[in-house]
C-alpha cells in the first residue's frame, strides 16, 4: 500500500496531526505544521515531475499511479487511488495554499487545536484530490467540511455561531443531495448487468457508450443532483450565502483554506463526477446551471461593490469567480475547461492571498472597514504593495494569473457560444458569455474602489499612523502566494499542457467536441 | 420430549447461569463482599458474550430450530444476541459508580439480575419463531424495565417514569394481543411460519388483515417508540436513572428493531407491498421527522438524547425497508455503531450527573475549556450520531441508505431523499451540543473533576468502537456474510 506515492498525500498530514497532538508548545507546533506543509509542497512537486515525465514518455491513460485497495469487499468500495493533470494542479495548490496558512497563522490562540481541525481539514482536501473511488471521495469530501464549524465557531470574529452554523449545514445540505446522486450512480454504473462499482474511471471508461453508460433517463436525474451537491460548495446561485458570513467571521488561515481549496473541490467535483460521469445529462441539463452559474458571476461582483466590509468585498468576490469557474465548465468545451482548472488555480492562490493580507490588516487596524482606514500605502507599504499586486491579478492585469485564466475561460465560451449560434441551437451561450464578461469591469471598479480608498487617500485615523509594517512570517506567507500567482500568469503554457494532456478524447467524443 | 433440545439455546442457557450465579452472590455472599458484585456480573456476562461468539464461529449454533420450530437460532442471531450482550456489558461497566452510590448500595443486585432477566427477553423475542414464546420475551423484556426505572428511589421523576412506562408497555401488549387474536382468527395458527404460508395462499387485504398487522406494528412500535408511539419516551429517559436510560435507549431498542425485523419479514412478509408498505413507509418518515424537530428544543440532555434516539429508530427502519441480505446487515451494523456512540454520550452524561448532578445542556457550556476528555469523548459521540465521517456513524448511516436504495424503485429515491434532509436537522442539534462545549462561553463552567476508573473505561471502550467500527472494514463485512447465509432470506420478498 505504501508503495504508491499518492498515498502519502494523506499520511503526511496524519502524521502532522499526530505530530500535532504530542506537542508541548507553540514552538513545536509551529515547526511540525511548517515542516509537514513543506514536506506536502515537495511531495506534490515530485508528483508533478514525475508525471510529466511519464506523459513525455508516451503514457497515454486517463490517469496516472492509479491503484486500488479493497475495502468494504461486498460493496465493492476500495480506496482507490490515481491523478491527472488536474487532481495534480489541485495538490499543488492546496499544499501552497496550506503552508501559506500556516505562516498566516502563526500568532493564534490555542494553536494546538487550531492546527489539528486546520490540518484535519487538509486531510480531507488532499484526500478528496487523490481517490477515484465515489465513496471514498464522499468520505474525505465530509472530513474536510466538518471541521470549519469548530474552526469558525471558535476562533472566529463577528457573528460566527450564526456564520459557522449556517455554513455546516448548507454545505452538509449540499452533500445529501450528492449522497443520493453517488449511490444512484452506483446502483446504474453497470446497466449491462457486470459488477457495480464506485470507480470513476470504469465509469467514466464506459460513459460514450449509449448501452453501457449510466441509462440516460437515470443521468437526467442524477447529474442535477450531484451538480448541486458539489455546487453548493462551489457557491452556485442561489446556494451561495453561506459563503460571505462564513468568510467574514472566519479566521485568517481558515478563509485562505476555504476559499483557496475548499471552494475548489466543487469545482473539481462537478467536472469530475456530474459532467465526467454523465456527459449526456450534462448537455442536456447545462442551461439551467448555465443561468444560474452566470447570475452567480455577475451578481456576486455586483454585491462585492456596494460592501464596505474587505472580507465580504473579497467573500462576494470569491462568489463571482467560482460562478465563473462552473460556468467554464459548463460551456463543455476543452479550452475554456482549460481556463476553468486555471481560474481554480488562480483564484485559489489569488483569493488566498487576499485573505492573508485582510487578516494582517485587521489585525492591526482592528477594523475591516474601508470607510474607517484609508492611505495605508504611508503606513504599511508593504502590505499595500502586496494589496495592489492582488488586486491586479484579480482584476486580471496581464503578466498574472487572472489575465491568463479568464481570457481562455471566455475565448472559450465565446467559442462555444458561437458554434451553438451558428449551429442553429440558440444563443443562450453566447448571451450568457457576453453578460459573464461584464463581470470582469465590475471586477475593475470593486478592486480600484477598495485600492483607492484604502492604499491612498488621506490617513483617516491617527492611531493608524503608528502601525508597523509585515513580520517576516507574514513576508514569507505572501511572498509564497505571488511568486505563485506571477508564476502562472507568466508560464501559462505550462499549466495549460499540463491540465490539456487530461481530457480523455472518450467524454469529448460524446460531448461533440 | 427430546430434552437435548434445550442445547439449541445454548446463549440463553448461559445467560440464565449468569443470572444464577448473580442471584446466589447477591442472596448469599457477606455484606463485605457485595462490593465485588458489579466486577463479577462484568465478567460473568462478558464470558457469556465470548462463548457466545465462539459457539457461533464454531458452527454448532448455526441453524437449529428447536421446539417444534417454536425457537430457531442462525448464525446471524447469535451474532445479533452477542452485539447485544457486548452493549449489556458496557452499560454495566458505566453504571459501576452510580451503583455504588449510596442510596444504591442495598439494592445494587436487583439492578444487575433485572437487567439480565431483560436480556433474556430479548434473546426470546429475537429466537421466538411462534407468537406466544415472543410475547413471553417482550414481556419479560418490559416489565422488569419499570422496575429498573424506579431505582432511583428518592427521586420523584423516577416513581413517574416507571409508572408511565409500565402503562404503555401493558397498554401496548394489549393491543399486540389484540392483533394476535385477530391473526389466529384469519389464519388459524401462532406460528410466524404457519401465518406466513396461511398469508401467502390468501393474503388479500381484507380489512381484518389490515388491523392486525396495524395492531402488531403499533404493539411492537410503542416498545420501538416510533412516532406516534412515542410519548412516553423523553419522560420516561428523563426520570429514570441514567444508567438505565442508556440501556433502554440502545439495547432495548436494539433488541426489538431486530426482533421487529424478523416479524415483519417472517410473518408478513408475503403481503408487504398490498398491506403494510405504506404504513412502513410512513411511521419511517413520521419517525424520523416528529424525533428531530422536537429534538431540537431540548435542554435537558435525557429528554435531548431521547428525541435523538426516536429519529434514530426511524433511521434502523430503514434496513426492514430494504429487504434484502444487505438491508438485514446495514441495520445489525447500525444498531452495533449506534449501541456504540450513543453510550459515548450516555458515559459522558452519566460521569457529569455522577460528578456535579447537572444534566442539562446550559450547564455544557465551556466544558472544553475544564473537562477536555469528556468534551471530546462527547463530540465524537455527537458525530458519530450525526453521520459525520470518519466515525462509524457516517458509514453505518451510508450503508443502510445504500442497502435501502437497491430497491430502486421512486418511491425508495424520496423516501431517502426525505431520511437525508434529516440528517441535516439532525446535525444542527447535534452541532449544538458540540457549540455548547466548545465555543460557548460561561462564567460558570462545570468544575474540573476527574471521572472514575470504571466510566474513563466505558469511554475507551466506546469511543475506540466510535472509531474504529466505520473504518475497520471487516464489522460490516462480516455481518453481511453472516445475513447472506441466515435462512431468513428465503423469506425476504424481492
Amino acid at each position: 500500500m505504501f508503495a504508491n506515492i499518492l498515498i502519502y498525500f494523506v499520511v503526511i498530514p496524519l502524521l502532522m496531526l499526530a505530530g500535532i497532538a504530542l506537542c508541548r508548545n507553540v514552538r513545536q507546533i509551529r515547526a511540525v505544521a511548517v515542516t509537514g506543509s513543506l514536506a506536502l509542497i515537495a511531495l506534490s512537486v515530485v508528483v508533478l515531475l514525475q508525471y510529466l515525465d511519464l506523459r513525455a514518455a508516451g503514457e497515454t491513460a486517463p490517469m496516472l499511479f492509479t491503484d486500488s485497495w479493497t475495502w468494504f469487499e461486498p460493496l465493492h468500495i476500495n480506496l482507490a487511488v490515481g491523478v491527472d493533470g488536474i487532481s495534480i494542479a489541485m495538490l499543488l495548490l492546496s499544499s501552497i495554499i496550506v503552508f501559506a496558512g500556516s505562516f498566516a497563522s502563526w500568532k493564534i490562540d490555542q494553536p494546538k487545536e487550531f492546527f489539528l481541525w486546520l490540518i484535519l481539514l487538509s486531510v480531507g482536501v488532499f484526500g478528496f484530490f487523490i481517490t477515484v473511488d465515489l465513496f471514498t471521495m464522499f468520505m474525505f469530501y465530509e472530513v474536510a467540511l466538518i471541521p470549519m464549524y469548530l474552526l469558525i465557531g471558535v476562533w472566529g470574529s463577528g457573528r460566527k455561531n450564526y456564520s459557522a452554523m449556517k455554513l455546516t449545514l448548507m454545505l452538509m445540505g449540499g452533500s445529501a443531495f450528492l449522497m443520493l446522486g453517488l449511490i444512484g450512480i452506483y446502483y446504474h454504473s453497470n446497466p449491462a448487468g457486470g459488477q457495480l462499482t464506485w470507480n470513476i474511471l470504469e465509469i467514466a471508461s464506459r460513459a460514450a457508450d449509449a448501452e453501457q453508460c449510466i441509462p440516460q433517463g437515470w443521468q437526467m436525474v442524477l447529474f442535477p443532483l450531484t451538480f448541486v451537491g458539489f455546487g453548493v460548495l462551489g457557491a452556485m446561485f442561489p446556494f451561495h450565502t453561506w459563503s460571505p458570513d462564513g468568510h467574514a467571521s472566519a479566521p485568517t488561515a481558515v478563509s485562505m483554506l476555504h476559499a483557496g481549496v475548499l471552494m475548489k473541490l466543487g469545482g473539481y467535483g462537478c467536472f469530475r463526477v456530474a459532467i465526467y460521469l454523465m456527459p449526456y445529462a450534462a448537455q442536456e441539463l447545462s442551461y439551467i446551471f448555465l443561468i444560474l452559474t452566470g447570475i452567480s458571476v455577475v451578481y456576486g461582483a455586483f454585491c462585492a461593490c456596494v460592501k464596505t466590509d474587505l472580507k465580504y468585498i473579497n467573500a462576494y468576490s470569491s462568489v463571482s469567480h467560482c460562478g465563473l469557474v462552473l460556468f467554464a465548465i459548463l460551456m463543455l468545451n476543452t479550452t475554456a475547461m482549460t481556463g476553468a482548472i486555471m481560474q481554480m488555480l488562480s483564484h485559489g492562490l489569488m483569493t488566498a492571498l487576499f485573505f492573508a493580507l485582510i487578516g494582517m490588516i485587521y489585525g492591526r487596524t482592528h477594523t475591516r472597514e474601508i470607510t474607517k482606514m484609508g492611505g495605508l500605502m504611508q503606513i504599511m507599504p508593504y502590505l499595500s504593495v502586496c494589496y495592489v499586486i492582488a488586486g491586479m491579478a484579480s482584476l486580471g492585469l496581464p503578466g498574472l494569473s487572472g489575465f491568463v485564466a479568464e481570457m481562455t475561460i471566455f475565448v472559450g465560451s465565446f467559442q462555444a457560444g458561437m458554434a451553438d449560434y451558428l449551429g442553429g441551437e440558440g444563443s443562450l451561450r453566447l448571451v450568457f458569455t457576453i453578460i459573464a464578461c461584464c463581470s470582469i469591469v465590475i471586477t475593475a471598479v470593486y478592486i480600484l474602489r477598495v485600492v483607492g480608498k484604502l492604499l491612498f487617500g488621506p490617513v483617516q485615523d491617527d492611531h493608524h499612523r503608528t502601525l508597523t509594517d509585515a513580520t517576516w512570517w507574514e513576508r514569507l506567507s505572501t511572498v509564497t502566494l505571488i511568486l505563485c500567482v506571477a508564476a502562472i500568469g507568466c508560464f501559462p503554457n505550462f499549466f495549460n499542457n499540463l491540465i490539456n494532456t487530461t481530457f480523455s478524447p472518450a467524454i469529448f467524443a460524446v460531448l461533440g467536441m | 420430549m427430546d430434552y437435548s433440545q434445550f442445547l439449541a439455546m445454548k446463549q440463553e442457557l448461559a445467560l440464565l447461569l449468569v443470572f444464577l450465579l448473580v442471584f446466589l452472590y447477591d442472596t448469599f455472599l457477606p455484606k463485605k463482599a457485595q462490593k465485588g458484585l458489579p466486577v463479577f456480573a462484568i465478567v460473568l456476562t462478558l464470558a457469556a458474550t465470548a462463548a457466545g461468539f465462539c459457539c457461533h464461529c464454531l458452527g454448532s449454533a448455526c441453524n437449529t430450530v428447536a421446539f417444534a420450530g417454536m425457537y430457531e437460532t442462525s448464525p446471524v442471531i447469535a451474532a445479533i444476541k452477542g452485539i447485544l450482550n457486548v452493549g449489556a456489558v458496557i452499560v454495566l461497566i458505566q453504571s459501576i459508580k452510580w451503583a455504588d452510590s449510596e442510596n444504591m448500595t442495598m439494592r445494587r443486585g436487583e439492578f444487575y439480575e433485572l437487567l439480565l432477566v431483560t436480556l433474556f427477553g430479548m434473546y426470546l423475542m429475537i429466537s421466538a419463531r411462534h407468537f406466544l414464546l415472543f410475547l413471553i420475551g417482550l414481556e419479560s423484556a418490559s416489565l422488569p424495565l419499570a422496575a429498573m426505572v424506579a431505582l432511583d428511589k428518592n427521586r420523584y421523576e423516577s416513581h413517574e417514569a416507571a409508572v408511565k412506562y409500565i402503562l404503555t408497555a401493558v397498554f401496548s401488549s394489549a393491543i399486540f394481543m389484540l392483533g394476535l387474536s385477530f391473526l389466529y382468527g384469519l389464519t388459524g395458527s401462532l406460528y410466524f411460519q404457519n401465518i406466513y404460508f396461511a398469508l401467502t395462499a390468501n393474503g388479500s387485504a381484507n380489512l381484518l388483515l389490515i388491523l392486525s398487522v396495524a395492531f402488531v406494528i403499533s404493539g411492537i412500535g410503542f416498545k420501538l417508540s416510533l412516532v406516534p408511539f412515542h410519548l412516553w419516551t423523553a419522560d420516561v429517559y428523563q426520570g429514570a436513572p441514567t444508567s438505565v436510560t442508556s440501556y433502554l435507549s440502545v439495547i432495548s431498542k436494539g433488541a426489538t428493531a431486530f426482533a421487529f425485523l424478523v416479524v415483519l419479514v417472517q410473518v408478513f412478509g408475503s403481503i408487504y407491498s398490498s398491506v403494510w408498505e405504506w404504513m412502513l413507509y410512513a411511521l419511517i418518515i413520521l419517525t424520523i421527522t416528529v424525533g428531530n424537530l422536537f429534538a431540537i428544543r431540548q435542554r435537558n440532555m435525557k429528554r435531548f438524547l431521547a428525541f435523538s434516539s426516536v429519529s434514530q429508530a426511524g433511521y434502523i427502519m430503514l434496513g426492514i425497508i430494504a429487504d434484502n441480505a444487505m438491508g438485514m446487515a446495514a441495520m445489525m451494523y447500525y444498531i452495533l455503531v449506534y449501541i456504540f456512540s450513543n453510550l459515548a454520550a450516555f458515559g459522558v452524561i452519566g460521569a457529569i450527573e455522577n460528578a456535579t448532578g447537572k444534566v442539562s445542556m446550559d450547564n455544557y457550556n465551556g466544558l472544553y475549556k475544564t473537562n477536555p476528555r469528556l468534551s471530546f469523548a462527547m463530540m465524537l459521540a455527537m458525530f458519530s450520531l450525526a453521520g459525520i465521517p470518519p466515525f462509524a456513524g457516517f458509514f453505518s448511516k451510508f450503508f443502510i441508505f445504500t442497502g435501502a436504495l437497491n430497491q430502486g424503485s421512486v418511491a425508495i429515491y424520496v423516501l431517502v431523499g426525505i431520511a437525508l434532509l434529516n440528517t441535516i436537522i439532525s446535525l444542527y442539534y447535534y452541532l449544538l451540543v458540540v457549540k455548547a462545549m466548545f465555543i460557548n462561553d460561561t462564567e460558570t463552567p462545570l468544575p474540573t473533576f476527574r471521572s472514575s476508573c470504571s466510566e474513563r473505561l466505558g469511554l475507551w471502550i466506546t469511543v475506540a468502537g466510535v472509531i474504529g467500527l466505520g473504518i475497520v472494514s471487516w464489522f460490516y463485512s462480516s455481518l453481511l456474510e453472516l445475513a447472506q447465509v441466515a435462512p431468513m432470506n428465503m423469506y425476504f420478498i424481492g
